[in-house]
């Protein structure tokens, strides 16, 4: 049985009644159901300060007399609500409606704790607070390989981009406080910029329900939460500090709320991190240390009739690239591909120097709500996004510190939710989207953009169903309809507009009339209808069991990108070539979970197919000749691909201090159209985590983890040879055999000490990579040049207050 | 519903911003690269002898290929002086790299490799640091023969390396082979 909480609000209403005498005023009232207006029965009142009690009748009324003149204390109480306390003062007779709540879905908008799903018929694992903490000076991407199914696809190691299923990038929608994140997400090489310090829990959502945020998450979606404040008067917070041996770096963040019992609360959030260079077992990597400065402030107003929230966040991150990894041409590769060792290996330093990134995000939003009686609530928000990303690459003389990516992507949407549940059977969701975005590539670097300048503007509308056929199963079903519209401002190669591409033919009505030198202006727009869809049926058995199966059709527009990359990208080392014949991507997705939730014995088996058509995919072409010799020449294709697996996680209790904890998943990535495997795909892993726990002793968890990646033996083979002029030899270029298998081993320990009257000192200690074993992982696009970390030494300390 | 409409005013105020303080969106801020090397010319003098090589690719990596000009054939068992000069023709007038690359003498060197026996290339400038650049060089010939002359320039190499570009680390700005013949 699900445990019940329940929030009580009530109306106040009164009457006038000019009789005035002490001890005889009477108080009645009726106690209805907030939402659908129905009496209820059975809930019990009791005036605490007079200890008198009684309770509502079957129309939901009650009454007590012979009352004196002062103040009642009251207590409302009915099952599965949560008690509430309220203050009326009497000085005649007085008649009050009191509503209540007692729908589930609507508690974790105010209740502090709850481990209800966000939606009770999708497919979804969740990362909680205390688990966060552990990844505190990590990305976003490391805690989400926590998380069976989800891999990453990483440069270095401070660039972590989270992969659900093999699919990553814009496949995935990213939903942090509820907005939806633009971050010129496109990139290989572009970690979302979230601070993860700055959020309460992660659910990744693998099947299902994602049709209220977007119609394209193919791959699924990660809903980054944060906390929802009890209503009462505390001041509380936490500061958390770390640091690690490898890269002699760390984080300390702090974070402070302040609530009211009025309902409004308040938060503010810091965060620093810096590393230097980190060390693989054998050497250091070169360039490789990050700086992280993020800040959040949040404040808002919480009741259940109406409220709002407003965010905003600021991340500033510098990432260092391994130096090693800059190339000049596809000898260079070859070079750093045979060489075991990268080609720069310097002492540590902290210095951050080419090539680079530096990413700001803003995001701002304000979001308000306001429920109607009988009917539901309607929600509507506001927000923007500012990304500005630099990226800078080694380069001569006066522009050394000009950056050759310079981007700004300013995103603004308005949408609203509404949520009709009145019935207690049928919940619907319906909600508007209109949102603007514009991508400005700054001018200024001396090189012709990757991305051009472009407008996007984006209206969608969906509506959803969650209908609870009986106690034990609920259905979900919805649609979503999404128009996207692209116009965007390009200079093409004359050359290549005319000749190589045949773009003069295919699409004569961009042109623009003019011919610069050897560029040709241009004005690309596409506009995009999509309809998506997704099923959901949630089942409960007995013993803890329940099975859920999903299907969702979900349409992805191609990413700008994906249309109009056109040159050399520095900080992928390769000339990536968007198609303007890319058309949109549509997937078909089906999941099924198995699931027992028990602390004793708990396990899921969830299997997944997804068949996409068009799937866009960026691969190697060959070689292409430059000034600088030859070139290598990645190409956005489409092709039909399917993916199908199965991830499994277990938990069991061994004993009451032992648990037992392990994850398994398993994938397979086919290029259906050329019958090859899809490239990039995650190879088969699995861990184990053995914990103790002692309760007695400071809360003494010790862990030790143990993961293991396997060889991903199923990868295209996309090798070429090159000619090298100076050995005067064809040489094979080897870019996509796989590394080998590796198994790391991570021991954990935390302890809990009581420093002072109100709150605890938790201290941790951890090792990583506890064998110091070299591995490369065929996911990181640095892992022709370099080795990944080695050990590491982790304390941290964390003072909650 | 006051935060209603403070949502909307905010919308469109943001929009209005977002629309009018965009200068440099709209306009034609697709920028002349600044850095690209266009042509590399190296000239070899003896005299009236004036061999010269030349690779010319005006609209940069991707669109039309490259050319390469060379504009005779060598003399046997002869010494030229030769001179290296990186340009940027995109721009008016053509802009000199081969100065930056002098003035950063010490993050750069040229490697020049044939396989015609008999020639052979010294570097005789130098950095800073007493290590060559490549920018002035000697070039020997020997006995007749036709085979290719390769020209690299690295940014970065270790300094000083074993003059072969394969082994100096570094990443390549300039990899050019020209067709020679010496008679």
């Amino acid at each position: 049985m699900i445990k019940l909480f329940c929030y009580c609000v009530i109306a106040i209403c009164l009457t006038t009644n000019t009789m005035a005498q002490d001890c005889t005023f009477t108080l009645k009232g009726k106690i209805t159901d907030f939402h659908n207006n129905t009496p209820i029965f059975g809930a019990s009142v009791h005036i605490k300060n007079l200890n008198k009690y009684t309770s509502t009748n079957h129309k939901g009324e009650f009454q007590f007399k012979n009352l004196c003149k002062g103040e009642l204390v009251i207590e409302v109480q009915h099952i599965a609500c949560e008690t509430k306390n309220l203050t009326i003062t009497i000085n005649q007779n007085l008649y009050k409606e009191i509503l209540l709540e007692h729908h589930l879905e609507e508690l974790n908008e105010v209740v502090v704790k709850t481990n209800f799903k966000t939606e009770a018929t999708s497919i979804e694992q969740s990362i909680k607070k205390n688990v966060l903490e552990e990844y505190s000076d990590k990305s976003l991407g490391d805690a989400l390989k926590n998380v069976s199914g989800v891999s990453s696809l990483n440069t270095g190691n401070t660039i972590v981009k989270p992969m659900i299923h093999g699919l990553h990038s814009s496949r995935l929608l990213i939903i942090n406080n509820n907005v939806r994140m633009f971050d010129q997400e496109w990139g290989d090489e572009h970690a979302p910029n979230i601070d993860i310090n700055a959020n309460n829990s992660i659910e990744v959502i693998k099947g299902a329900n994602t049709l209220k945020y977007g119609s394209d998450a193919i791959g699924g979606m990660i809903l980054i939460k944060p906390k929802k404040y009890a209503i009462k008067d505390s001041l509380f917070g936490s500061t958390l500090v770390s640091f690690n041996s490898n890269g002699l770096g760390g984080n300390i963040n702090s974070e402070i709320v302040k609530t009211y019992e009025s309902g409004f609360y308040g938060k503010i959030q810091m965060n620093y991190k810096q590393f230097g260079d980190f060390k693989a077992p054998d050497y250091y990597l070169t360039n490789s240390g990050t700086i992280s400065k993020n800040a959040s402030f949040r404040f808002g107003y919480n009741s259940f009739e109406k409220g709002f929230d407003a965010y905003y966040s600021y991340v500033d991150n510098e990432f260092a690239i391994l130096q090693s990894s800059h190339i000049g041409n596809v000898n260079d590769l070859v070079n750093a591909i045979n060489s075991q060792e990268p080609r720069v290996i310097e002492d540590f330093s902290y210095d951050i120097t080419f090539p680079k990134q530096s990413i700001l995000h803003h995001l701002g939003k304000i979001e308000a709500y306001k429920r109607f009686k009988g009917f539901g609530k309607l929600t509507v928000q506001y927000d923007f996004q500012i990304n500005r990303r630099k990226e800078f690459d080694l380069r001569r003389g006066d522009l050394s510190n000009t950056p050759v990516i310079d981007l700004r992507l300013f995103t603004n949407s308005l949408q609203t939710d509404l949520q009709i549940d009145y019935s207690d059977n049928l919940k619907i969701n319906t909600g508007i989207l209109a949102r603007y975005q514009q991508n400005d590539a700054v001018a200024g670097t001396g090189t012709s953009p990757l991305i051009p300048d472009y407008d996007k503007y984006d209206f969608g509308t969906y509506i959803i169903g969650n209908y609870d056929i009986n106690e034990s199963t609920k259905v979900s079903a919805g649609v979503r309809y999404d128009f996207s519209r692209i116009d965007a401002q390009k200079e093409y190669n004359v050359t290549d507009w005319r000749e190589t591409y045949n773009y003069d033919e295919l699409f004569p009505e961009f042109e623009t009339g003019d011919v610069d030198g050897t560029d040709i202006p241009t004005n690309p727009n596409f506009s995009y209808h999509n309809i998506s869809t997704s099923l959901g049926l949630a089942k409960q058995f007995d013993n803890n069991l329940s099975l859920l199966v999903n299907y969702g059709l979900a349409s992805r527009v191609p990413n700008p990108s994906e249309l109009f990359s056109d040159g050399l990208h520095h900080s992928a080392a390769r000339i990536e070539i968007g198609l303007l014949t890319m058309e949109k991507e549509t997937a078909n997705k089906f999941a099924i979970s198995l699931e027992k939730n028990s602390d004793d014995f708990g396990f899921s088996v969830s299997p997944y197919f997804k068949h996409i058509r068009n799937y866009i995919q960026l691969i190697p072409v060959g070689i292409t000749t430059t000034i600088r010799g030859a070139f290598p020449v990645w190409q956005y294709n489409q092709i039909n691909a399917q993916i199908f697996g199965v991830d499994l996680d277990v938990n069991k209790k061994i004993n009451s201090k032992f648990d037992y904890k392990g994850s398994l998943s398993l994938l397979r990535g086919n290029n259906i159209s050329d019958d090859i495997p899809l490239i990039h795909m995650p190879a088969t892993n699995f861990s184990n985590r053995i914990s103790y726990t002692n309760n007695a002793l400071n809360n003494l968890k010790i862990s030790l983890t143990h993961k293991s990646v396997l060889q991903q033996k199923r990868y295209p083979d996309y090798n070429f040879y090159t000619f090298n002029a100076i050995a005067q030899e064809d040489v094979f270029v080897d870019i996509s055999s796989t590394p080998p298998a590796y198994s790391l081993f991570n021991l954990n320990t935390s302890a809990v000490f009581k420093a002072f009257n109100k709150g605890s000192l938790e201290l941790e200690f951890n090792i990583e990579n506890l064998f110091d074993v070299s591995y490369r992982e065929h996911l990181n696009r640095l892992r022709y040049f370099a080795d990944e970390l080695g050990r590491n030494f982790n304390f941290k300390i964390k003072i909650k207050y | 519903m006051k935060t209603i409409k403070l949502l909307a005013i905010l919308f469109i105020s943001a929009l209005t911003l977002s629309s009018c303080s965009d200068d440099d969106h709209d306009d034609d801020d697709h920028d002349h690269e600044e850095e690209l090397i266009t042509t590399v010319n190296y000239t070899l003098t003896n005299g009236d002898d004036v061999v010269t090589l030349s690779f010319v690719d005006l609209d940069g990596e991707g669109g039309a290929d490259g050319t390469y000009t060379v504009s005779g054939s060598l003399t046997a068992n002869t010494t030229y002086i030769g001179a290296i000069e990186l340009l940027n023709a995109t721009e008016d007038p053509a802009e000199d790299i081969t100065v930056e690359v002098k003035d950063e003498g010490d993050e750069h060197e040229f490697f020049y490799s044939s396989n015609i026996n008999g020639v052979s290339i010294e570097k005789t400038d130098e950095d800073g640091d007493g290590n060559p650049i490549g920018i002035e060089t000697t070039l020997t010939t020997g006995d007749a023969g036709v085979g290719t002359l390769t020209i690299v320039l690295k940014h970065e190499p270790t300094k000083p390396n074993d003059n072969n570009a394969d082994n100096a680390g570094g990443s390549t700005d300039v990899e050019v082979t020209f067709a020679i013949s010496v008679q």
